[in-house]
């Protein structure tokens, strides 16, 4: 007996105790486990706690927290011990939910269909009309072989008899079975050796089920191969851990809306190879935000088109559109005339007593009891925490009858439960035990032969001395064991393993949104190195007063104008701009408004002169309202990096986290300015590093790679053209603060140590192919990355307009920019700087071309056969 | 009353300021089948070539056509024309309609009781829906035109009449998206706010209601000739009226719709009866053109200089509906 573990434990007498009989002694069914960790001293068992907190951390599980100001996301909480529950009681749970699942399929099939039992009076309009959840575009569509719901989960809960209750009903998309699941992989790593000594059943099962299921049911032509998507709202969602989680575990893309298409009547996916059927939706957004044309307008998470393509039943979607309709709690009082109706069965197991208010004595019932209630909306899109009734003052509770009286269909009364309660190791150094509400979420998938319940659950903690369990609210969960009678356990496998086929088709379906995000990525990450280099610049001048301080500034000024990192104060002519500064490209999904065209400036004011106010460079540095500037890139680059987190290293990762807390906020210093600057370069030095040494180098680690070579060559291109645009005198002043902006300084004075001249700059930055930072490296490079993007993706080589532009730049002589000055130098001058603004202009085109042929996939024909 | 003949042209034009690569919409322009409406022709123009997807009822039981472009564009232009003959229809007196507080009894739901199939389509108008809203204070404000007892006509009546009289018509007031609420503090808005004003209205004292999109025959001003494109859509409101069907209202000009009103459709909020709507690809900036003309077909030659095309003769009697 673990006395020394158990003893400090203190039971709740009034709550049915999952671990301990009323007597106090353990049940039965925890004794096998009890005394696995009896054994273990005191030590080894806080190891493990601090061992199942590292593994989360490690695995990156974590839940986000919409109320939190900065969206972080929050490590997910496993509590060290499980929840256990006997063979038996796994069997009467799993029949109920079953059963349960089967009932509310058949409820919503008739919902979106004949409404019989609307007309039958078995059901009140107002609990399916009255729910914005219930969306009339999507009637009349017929689900294959009937299932309309292929995951269900119902929320569980023991009362103080010991006997459970159904507590509401998840059937939008449920969330959880990912978390489940991942909790066991933790504990099992945890608890080894319990494992092999406790008959636990494995996840793995109900994973099978819902692939197979959603394989079998998908729409395929021909013995075509199914191709089953899983649909995410996107990283900010609370439960994006778990859908990608499920994603790799189930074998399954993880999209967004953005990466579908419908074209004509079906759906595709927009992959790095072109448009590839999709057959079967698993989706976790929410229904009404699935289709802007049909359902919420405003939806920029959804597929235009989707309802069409579903009722043209050429793809599946699970759950059907419309299933939240059911989440009501309203639904449950009538629930047992329905099953009674449909199938002539009682409910294994009942729902907490509810009572629809829309109906006269069920309300006079709610406020005559109402200390006994928690009061709840009936419409689910209304998102009002529940109320407990002996929680309200006198006033409080008038206000709310009042409420209740005045529309009385908006509202569900239920029983209060006591949940049951389970031991919880503290979050305190001691690591005691508490003892803490508990709730199981389980979950049931649909197969040929009915519902299969999940051999396990997500079982929810609540925090503190609560009854509301909500991992919203800051609660925790446990692994949850059902066991097994006879056999014996098995170590837990809870994938099947992968074949060769597995490791060689890995990379096949490479969502184009995926090599979007790399791209610009890339774009961004050199762009903020571009800058930060040139306003690093610009701030170290700010601070000198020296005459040649003040000429270089106003070169850098005009540079950072011509390039709208500086916004022009009066453009001296409105004439419509020759190229805008950044190409009209922006990512395709408009992450980012393209900047405001800036007209090409060679004019250089004076910065000291009293008359022009001195460019605002802080603000280029600080300000993210300046669209050209540091911070308004800082941001976009953080934005695309953070949908492509999964590809990337922690490390990586961390490095892009960090980036717009090294922003210096409104309004700094020199000093901070500068700090900023010097802390953005570095960490950009860093990223590139990591873009070469830390990124599997698939298909779409390319696109990374083509972004950052094009926009070095536009930056550098566009920097140089316009020092070349300057007066002489000016562009000699220039060269020193040029080779700093072109990251070679440090190289121009190993090879030269003497002052810039133009010459050397100009071989060291624009034609030497051997400078990474040089103009020609990039017209050298950006040729063999687009060969062995199309080798590699099919279709024409792109860029054609660079080989020339190459070949002329390799033409030109040098000689030209030897004389100090004179027509033949200004030439030479001219020449080049036409040149390198079609080099800037060819990068821009080049990335309008990938944009459009990888990324969105527009005027592109869809597949045929489709 | 006689029947009335009408030629309606409703077109809309889109000019992209870039070209749009995808473009998929949902048209519901073509005049749905009522007793008092015959359909004589219709016709649905799109340019550039689309392809149609589908052609339907939707779950209200309105036309819907869907298409899609996926060629580049920089331009849509959509033209609906259609020919309707439209019939008086029996509106019920006054004083023969029920109770309005029996009419929302038997709305309210019953357990175990079966709802007559015309109830529980009703129910379907009954509730909150995108852009009606269920209020206590548009409760109290409605209660004020239905005294306890009071026939439902009298009272729907009374609330098109105060709407009609307290709300100024003002384009510039509201845009689409202006909230119901809104208009009701405001005190302003178009054809279309004021009807979602007396739907909520409605719906807040527990009667069905459901709204109705269509056209209004116009009168150039004395002395002037009809113009081309100078009208436009129209929307009012349809109340439940057990046992005799719905009744029209009109709450922008306080009149109980006859035979100048042409009915597209009907749901429950402008959202389920937009007649163009859709999602496209590219485009950036847009600007929008619409043209209604609604012409009595004794006006038709004169305006179009073209002659009368051959329609079938007026048929079908009227019937309440």
């Amino acid at each position: 007996m673990p006395e020394s573990l158990l003893s400090p434990y203190p039971r709740v007498a009034s709550r049915y105790d999952e671990m301990l009989d009323a007597r106090g002694a353990p049940r039965a069914h925890w004794k096998p486990f009890l005394g696995q960790i009896a054994a273990l001293p005191a030590d080894t068992i806080r190891e493990r706690a601090r061992f199942v907190r590292e593994s989360i951390e490690a695995d990156g599980v974590t839940y986000n927290v919409y109320a939190d100001p900065k969206g972080a996301s929050r490590p997910w909480e496993l509590d060290l011990l499980p929840l256990i529950l006997p063979a038996d009681e796994w069997r009467a749970i799993s029949a109920a939910v079953a059963q349960r699942a089967r009932l509310l399929n058949a409820l919503l099939n008739d919902l979106y269909g004949k409404q019989e039992l609307l007309a039958m009076g078995l059901i009140p309009p107002a609990v399916v009309f009255g729910q914005r959840g219930f969306l009339w575009p999507a009637h009349g569509v017929v689900a294959p072989e009937n299932v309309s719901l292929h995951i269900y989960a119902a929320d569980l809960a023991r009362s103080p008899d010991g006997r459970w209750w159904v507590l509401a009903d998840r059937t939008r998309g449920p969330s959880g079975a990912g978390y489940a699941l991942q909790n066991r992989m933790t504990l099992s790593r945890a608890f080894p050796d319990a494992f092999r000594e406790v008959p636990v059943q494995q996840l793995a099962s109900f994973f099978a089920a819902l692939q197979d299921s959603l394989y079998r049911l998908s729409p395929t032509r021909h013995g075509e191969a199914p191709l089953v998507v899983l649909l995410t709202p996107g990283p900010y969602n609370e439960t994006y851990f778990e859908h990608s989680f499920l994603a790799r575990y189930l074998g399954f893309p993880l999209v967004e809306g953005q990466d579908l298409l419908v074209r004509g009547d079906a759906v595709y996916l927009k992959t790095l190879r072109g448009l590839r059927r999709v057959h079967a939706i698993l989706r976790r957004l929410d229904d009404d935000y699935c289709d802007p044309v049909e359902l919420r307008a405003d939806s920029a998470l959804g597929i235009p088109g989707l309802l069409h393509a579903v009722r043209a039943g050429n793809v599946l979607l699970a759950n059907a559109l419309g299933s939240g309709v059911l989440e009501t709690g309203a639904l449950a009082g009538f629930l047992p005339a329905v099953s009674e109706r449909l199938f002539g069965e009682k409910l294994l197991m009942p729902s907490i007593a509810t009572w629809w208010c829309g109906e006269a004595p069920a309300l006079e019932y709610a406020i005559k009891h109402l200390d006994e209630l928690v009061i709840k909306p009936t419409y689910t899109s209304i998102r009002r925490e529940p109320v407990f009734g002996h929680t309200l003052d006198a006033a409080a509770r008038a206000r709310l009858i009042d409420r209740m009286r005045a529309q009385p269909h908006a509202y569900v009364a239920q029983e209060w439960v006591r949940l049951s309660h389970a031991p919880t190791f503290g979050r305190g150094r001691d690591g005691r035990l508490l003892s803490r509400a508990v709730s199981l979420r389980v979950f049931a998938v649909a197969t040929p032969g009915g519902y299969t319940v999940m051999p396990g659950a997500l079982t929810r903690v609540a925090p503190e001395d609560g009854d509301v369990v909500s991992m919203q609210w800051g609660g925790s969960s446990k692994d949850t064991w059902m066991l097994t009678e006879g056999e014996g356990a098995q170590v837990v496998r809870s994938r099947p393993r992968l074949g060769v086929t597995d490791v060689e088709q890995s990379g096949v379906q490479i969502a184009s949104r995926v090599g979007e995000n790399l791209f610009w990525m890339g774009r961004y990450a050199e762009r903020c190195e571009g800058i930060a280099r040139l306003l690093r610049a610009a701030l170290v001048r700010l601070a000198d007063a020296g005459p040649e301080a003040a000429a270089a500034l106003g070169s850098i000024a005009a540079v950072c104008e011509g390039l709208g990192v500086l916004e022009v104060p009066d453009a001296p002519d409105e004439e419509a701009p020759i190229s805008a500064p950044w190409g009209a490209g922006a990512p395709s999904k408009s992450l980012v408004p393209p900047p405001p065209a800036t007209p090409k400036s060679l004019e250089i004011k004076p910065i000291h002169d009293d008359v022009a106010a001195p460019p605002d460079f802080l603000a280029a540095v600080a300000d993210p309202a300046a669209m050209g500037g540091l911070a308004a890139n800082v941001l976009r680059l953080h934005a695309c990096a953070s949908h492509v987190r999964e590809r990337m290293s922690t490390d990586n990762w961390h490095v892009f986290n960090r980036l717009p807390q090294r922003l210096p906020g409104p309004q700094p210093t020199m000093g901070r300015a500068l700090e900023s600057l010097d802390e953005i370069m570095l960490a950009c030095v860093s990223l590139a590093g990591f873009a070469m040494d830390d990124m599997t180098r698939d298909e779409s680690w390319r696109f990374l790679l083509l972004g950052r070579r094009l926009e070095r060559l536009a930056h550098l291109a566009g920097v140089v053209s316009r020092v070349l645009g300057f007066a002489p005198a000016a562009r000699v002043e220039a060269l020193e603060w040029l080779l700093e902006a072109a990251n070679s300084i440090v190289t121009f004075r190993a090879r030269y140590r003497r002052a810039p001249e133009l010459l050397p700059v100009l071989h060291l930055v624009v034609f030497d192919e051997t400078n990474p930072h040089a103009v020609a490296f990039q017209l050298r490079d950006l040729p063999r990355l687009l060969e062995r993007t199309a080798a590699e993706l099919g279709g024409a080589v792109m860029g054609a307009a660079l080989g020339p532009l190459a070949a002329t730049l390799h033409r030109t002589a040098l000689a030209g920019f030897e004389p100090e000055g004179g027509p033949e130098l200004e030439r030479a001058c001219v020449d080049l700087a036409a040149l390198l603004d079609r080099a800037r202009d060819a990068a821009f085109g080049l990335s309008d071309e990938l944009q459009r042929r990888f990324f969105t996939h527009a005027g592109t024909p869809a597949p045929l056969g489709a | 009353m006689r029947s009335a003949r009408y030629h309606v042209v409703h077109e809309t034009r889109y000019e992209y300021h870039q070209p749009v690569g995808l473009s998929r919409q949902v048209v519901r322009l073509a005049p749905r089948r009522i007793p008092w409406q015959v359909d004589l022709a219709h016709s649905l123009q799109i340019k550039p070539e689309a392809e149609i997807l589908a052609v339907r009822d939707d779950a209200f039981g309105n036309p819907v056509t869907t298409f899609a472009i996926e060629a580049d564009h920089a331009s849509l232009t959509v033209r609906a024309e259609s020919w309707i003959d439209v019939f008086p229809r029996a509106v019920p007196d006054d004083a023969a309609t029920p109770p309005w507080e029996k009419v929302r009894a038997r709305l309210a739901y019953h357990g175990g009781v079966r709802p007559l199939p015309a109830d529980l389509d009703a129910a379907r108008f009954l509730f909150e829906s995108t852009r009606v809203r269920n209020k206590r204070e548009l409760a109290t404000w409605t209660l004020a035109c239905f005294p306890p007892g009071a026939p439902l006509l009298v009272g729907v009546r009374a609330l098109m009449n105060r709407i009609h009289r307290e709300l100024t018509f003002d384009p510039k007031a509201t845009d689409v998206s202006t909230p119901v609420m809104e208009v009701f503090t405001r005190r302003r808005g178009v054809c279309q706010d004021f009807a979602h004003l007396m739907l909520s209205c409605l719906r807040s004292i527990g009667l069905a209601a459901r709204y109705v999109s269509g056209y209004l025959l116009t009168r150039p001003p004395p002395g002037r000739p009809r113009l081309i494109g100078a009208d436009a859509s129209h929307a009012w409101v349809s109340v439940y009226c057990p046992d005799q069907g719905w009744i029209d209202a009109d709450p922008t000009n306080a009149i109980l719709p006859g035979i100048e009103h042409v009915t597209l459709g009907w749901g429950r909020d402008y959202d389920d009866v937009i007649p163009l709507r859709g999602v496209l690809l590219g485009g950036g900036d847009h600007q929008i053109a619409i043209e209604v003309t609604v012409t009595p077909a004794a006006d038709y030659e004169a305006l179009f200089k073209r002659p009368l095309p051959e329609l079938p003769p007026v048929v079908g009697a009227a019937k309440g509906g």
